[in-house]
C-alpha cells in the first residue's frame, strides 16, 4: 500500500510526463520509470495505483489522455549502452522492451546486486559442504577425532552446516529485501506500462486487448 | 506384535484418510478445470501456507524412516543425507525459487522453453521430469510397502502388496479430484503432523537420557557394536575407495537434486510473486532444518534405546527403526504407552508418504499434460482440455508406481530417494540454470543437456549393483553390473553439464539476445509474471 502513496506522489509531482526523466534518468527509477512508463498527467494515478497494487491483471478499460508516441519517445531514456535505442516516434516491439529494460541502469543494478550476493556466497556454501563430505571420507581421523565427550570434529562439523545454512537463508532473504526488492518491483511495473502502452496504441495489432500477453509468451 | 496397535494405527491412518478426502471433497467443490487451477491451486497460498505445504513435499519416508534408519545402522554417515538434504535449500532459495516463479507457469520446461524453441525443449523436460518423478514414486511406494509389513506383523508379503496398491490408489482421488489446491492443504496438514510426531519423540529420546547428549552419543555407539567408529564416518562409506566415491557422488546428487525435483519447482506456482516464493523457501528451511535435527536425534536414539542389531533384525534396510524407537520409548510392546505412540509414528508416517507421493504425481502428470501432451499431440486432432489429461495421467502414474513399488520392496528408502535426486541433478538442473544465465544457451544445448544428464544417470543406475550383481540388489540373480558405484550423480551431473555446453558450441542456430533479454528481466524483477 505504500507503494500505491509513492506513485501517487511522483505521478502528481511530475510537471511533463514525458521527458521528466531527463533530469533523474535512471539514478531514480521511481521518477524515471513514471516519466518513461508513458503516463500522462491527466491519467486518474490513484486508480492506477490501486490496480497495481492489488497486482491484479490489467483490466480492458480505457486508458484515457494515452499518447501512442509515449514509449521511447523521451530522449532522456538513452539506455547506457546507447546502442538500438528505439527509433522516435515508432512504437516498441515486445523484444525491444526487454531489450530496452535490460540495458538500463536500473536493471544492471538489480542484476549486479543479485549476482554480487549470490555468486560468491553460494560458492563459498559449496565449498565448505563439500570440503565437509570430503573431509569425511579422506580424513576421518581428524573427523573422529573426540572434541567433548562422546562428540567429536565430524559432528560439530555436521552441526555447522545447519548454523551456516541457517544463517545464509537470513542473509539472502534480508540482502534481497533490501537491496533487490524496490528497484525490481519498479521495474516490473515499468516493463507493465511499456508493455500497455504498447498494445493500446492504434494500428497495432499485437493482441489487443489480452492482458499481459507480451510476458506470457513462455508458457504457450 | 500385539493385535491392540495395529487396530489402533489402522484407525487412526483411516482417520486421516477420512480426513484427506473431506479436504480433497471441499476444496474442489465449485472450482472450475482451468490449468491454473488444477496445476497451481490458484497461486492464491500464503507464504507460510506454501512453506508447510514445501516442507511437507520434501519430508518424506526417506526422511522420517530411511535417514533415521541409516543413522541407527551406520551412525555417523546416515548423517550425511540430512546435510545434505537440507543444504541443498540454499541452492533453490539462492538460484532458482524466485526466477523460476518469475519465469514459468506450471512446470519446469516452461522455464526453459520462453527462450527456446518450444516442442524439443518441452518433450526433454517433460520426459526428464516424468522420469525422476517415478523414481521418487518408487522410493515412496517402498516406504509404504516396509510400514505396513511392520505394522501388520512380519513379512506378510499380500499385506505388503495390499499397501502399495491401496497407498496408489488414494494418491490417484486426491490428485484427479482435488488437483493442486488439495494436494497443498493435504501437504500441511501432514507436515504440522509429522513435525509434530517427530518432535514428540525427540523429546521423549532426551527425556530418556535426561537431556545428556553425551550419554544418547555413547549408549549409540555402545549398543551399536562398533563402539566410537559408529560416531565418525565411515562404516558405510569408509571402506575402499568405490565406497568413499560413493560418498562424494550421494553428497553431490543430495545437494545439487533438490532444485530439479519437478514437484518442489511445481509449489513454487502456488504462490502469487517471486517474494511471496523466496519467503515460502525460508520457511520451508526453517521447518525442513528442524525436522532434520531431529532425524539424527531419533536415529542415535534408535541405535541407543533399541539397538542397531534388533534394528536390522526387523528390516535389513533399517526403515523399520523409528517406529521400533517409538514402542520403545512409550513402555515396549504391550503397554499402553507404546502401543499408541507406535500407532501415531505408523499413521504419520504413512500420512507422510500418501502426501509426497500426491505431491509428486500432481507435479509427474503437469508434465505429461502440459509439457508432453501439448508438444507431441496432433495439431489436427481432436482438442482434449489440458487437465482432463492430466487427470488421466495422475492414473497412469500410478498404475506405474504401484508396479515399480511392489517389485523394488527391499531397498533403503533414503538411498532410493539419493537416486532420484541423482537423475533431478543431471537431467534437470543443468539446463534450467544455463537457461536461466547463460547468455549464448540455444535449443540444442537444451535439449542435449537434458539428454545428456538424464541417459547417463539412467543408464549408470541400470548398470550399478543397484539393480543386479550383489546381494541386495533389485536381481540378485543375474549379473550385469557394470559401473562400481550406486550413485551416479558423480559422473552424471558433469556431463549434463558438459552436454549442454557441447550442444551449444555445436548448434548453428544464434542465439536469440532478445529472448535472453526477456528471461533475465522477467527472472530478476518479475516482469510479465503470471
Amino acid at each position: 500500500m505504500e507503494k500505491q502513496a509513492g506513485r501517487h506522489a511522483a505521478a502528481v509531482r511530475l510537471d511533463d510526463p514525458w521527458c521528466d526523466a531527463l533530469g533523474s534518468g535512471w539514478s531514480e527509477p521511481l521518477d524515471s520509470g513514471l516519466g518513461w512508463g508513458a503516463i500522462p498527467a491527466e491519467v486518474p494515478v490513484p486508480g492506477w495505483g490501486a490496480h497495481r497494487a492489488l497486482d491484479a491483471p490489467p483490466g480492458e478499460e480505457e486508458w484515457p489522455g494515452l499518447d501512442p508516441r509515449a514509449p521511447g519517445g523521451c530522449e532522456a531514456l538513452t539506455p547506457t549502452s546507447g546502442h538500438a535505442h528505439p527509433q522516435h516516434g515508432d512504437r516498441l516491439s515486445t523484444a525491444d522492451i526487454y531489450l530496452e529494460v535490460q540495458r538500463s541502469d536500473a536493471f544492471q543494478r538489480v542484476r549486479r546486486r543479485y549476482r554480487g550476493f549470490v555468486v560468491p556466497v553460494g560458492l563459498a556454501f559449496l565449498l565448505w559442504y563439500f570440503g565437509y563430505v570430503i573431509a569425511a571420507i579422506a580424513a576421518p581421523t581428524l573427523m573422529a577425532r573426540p572434541v567433548v565427550g562422546a562428540v567429536n570434529v565430524a559432528m560439530l562439523a555436521g552441526l555447522a552446516q545447519f548454523l551456516t545454512t541457517f544463517l545464509l537463508t537470513w542473509a539472502y532473504a534480508r540482502h534481497a529485501r533490501l537491496h533487490r526488492d524496490p528497484e525490481a518491483l519498479e521495474l516490473r511495473w515499468l516493463v507493465f506500462d511499456w508493455d500497455r502502452a504498447r498494445r493500446i496504441a492504434p494500428g497495432e495489432h499485437g493482441e489487443p486487448g489480452e492482458p499481459g500477453s507480451a510476458g506470457r509468451g513462455s508458457g504457450r | 506384535m500385539s493385535g491392540d496397535h495395529q487396530t489402533l494405527a489402522l484407525l487412526l491412518f483411516s482417520a486421516f484418510v477420512a480426513a484427506t478426502l473431506v479436504i480433497t471433497s471441499r476444496v474442489s467443490r465449485g472450482r472450475q478445470g482451468s490449468p491454473e487451477e488444477f496445476y497451481a491451486g490458484g497461486r492464491l497460498f500464503s507464504p507460510m501456507e506454501n512453506g508447510f505445504a514445501i516442507a511437507g513435499d520434501y519430508m518424506s519416508a526417506a526422511s522420517f524412516l530411511g535417514i533415521s534408519g541409516l543413522i541407527a545402522l551406520f551412525g555417523y554417515d546416515g548423517m550425511l543425507y540430512s546435510v545434505g538434504f537440507l543444504v541443498a535449500w540454499l541452492v533453490v532459495l539462492f538460484f532458482v525459487a524466485e526466477l523460476v516463479r518469475n519465469c514459468g507457469r506450471f512446470t519446469l520446461a516452461d522455464v526453459i522453453a520462453s527462450r527456446m524453441r518450444e516442442r524439443p525443449v518441452r518433450i526433454a523436460a517433460g520426459t526428464s521430469s516424468v522420469i525422476v518423478s517415478v523414481f521418487y514414486l518408487v522410493a515412496q511406494m517402498v516406504g509404504a510397502g516396509s510400514l505396513v509389513a511392520l505394522l501388520l506383523g512380519g513379512t506378510s508379503q499380500s499385506a505388503r502388496s495390499w499397501a502399495v496398491v491401496g497407498v496408489g490408489a488414494l494418491m490417484v482421488v486426491y490428485v484427479s479430484f482435488g488437483g493442486m489446491r488439495a494436494t497443498t492443504w493435504i501437504q500441511i496438514v501432514k507436515a504440522v503432523l509429522l513435525m509434530a510426531g517427530a518432535l514428540t519423540l525427540t523429546v521423549l529420546v532426551l527425556v530418556r537420557f535426561h537431556g545428556d547428549v553425551n550419554a544418547l552419543l555413547s549408549t549409540a555407539a555402545e549398543r551399536s557394536g562398533h563402539g566410537r567408529e559408529f560416531l565418525a564416518p565411515g562404516l558405510k562409506y569408509g571402506g575402499n575407495w568405490t565406497a568413499r566415491l560413493d560418498f562424494i557422488s550421494l553428497g553431490l546428487a543430495l545437494v545439487l537434486g533438490t532444485a530439479g525435483l519437478p514437484h518442489i519447482l511445481s509449489r513454487f506456482y502456488t504462490v502469487p510473486t517471486a517474494r511471496a516464493a523466496r519467503r515460502s523457501v525460508v520457511w520451508a528451511i526453517g521447518l525442513i532444518g528442524g525436522f532434520y535435527l531431529m532425524t539424527i536425534v531419533l536415529g542415535f536414539g534408535a541405535a541407543a534405546v533399541v539397538g542397531t542389531a534388533e534394528v536390522r533384525t526387523s528390516g535389513a534396510a533399517g526403515n523399520t527403526a523409528v517406529p521400533l524407537l517409538a514402542l520403545d520409548l512409550g513402555g515396549g510392546a504391550g503397554t499402553t504407552g507404546g502401543t499408541i505412540l507406535f500407532a501415531v509414528v505408523a499413521a504419520v508416517a504413512f500420512a507422510t508418504i500418501l502426501a509426497v507421493v500426491a505431491g509428486i504425481t500432481l507435479a509427474s502428470s503437469a508434465s505429461v499434460a502440459h509439457d508432453l501432451y501439448s508438444a507431441l499431440r496432433r495439431p489436427r486432432s481432436r482438442q482434449r482440455s489440458e487437465v482432463a489429461v492430466a487427470r488421466i495421467a495422475a492414473a497412469g502414474m500410478g498404475v506405474v508406481a504401484i508396479g515399480l513399488g511392489l517389485l523394488a520392496r527391499d531397498l533403503n528408502v533414503a538411498f532410493l530417494v539419493g537416486l532420484a535426486f541423482a537423475v533431478a541433478a543431471s537431467a534437470n538442473l543443468p539446463v534450467l540454470f544455463y537457461s536461466l544465465f547463460w547468455r549464448n544457451f540455444t535449443t540444442r544445448g537444451a535439449v542435449w543437456s537434458v539428454y545428456g544428464g538424464l541417459v547417463p544417470a539412467v543408464l549408470l543406475v541400470v548398470f550399478s549393483p543397484v539393480v543386479s550383481g550383489g546381494a541386495e540388489s533389485l536381481f540378485p540373480g543375474s549379473d550385469f553390473q557394470l559401473f562400481p558405484l550406486q550413485n551416479p550423480g558423480l559422473v552424471s551431473i558433469p556431463l549434463g553439464f558438459l552436454a549442454g555446453w557441447i550442444g551449444t558450441l555445436l548448434s548453428s542456430e544464434r542465439p536469440d539476445a532478445a529472448k535472453h533479454a526477456e528471461t533475465e528481466v522477467r527472472a530478476l524483477t518479475g516482469a510479465g509474471a503470471v
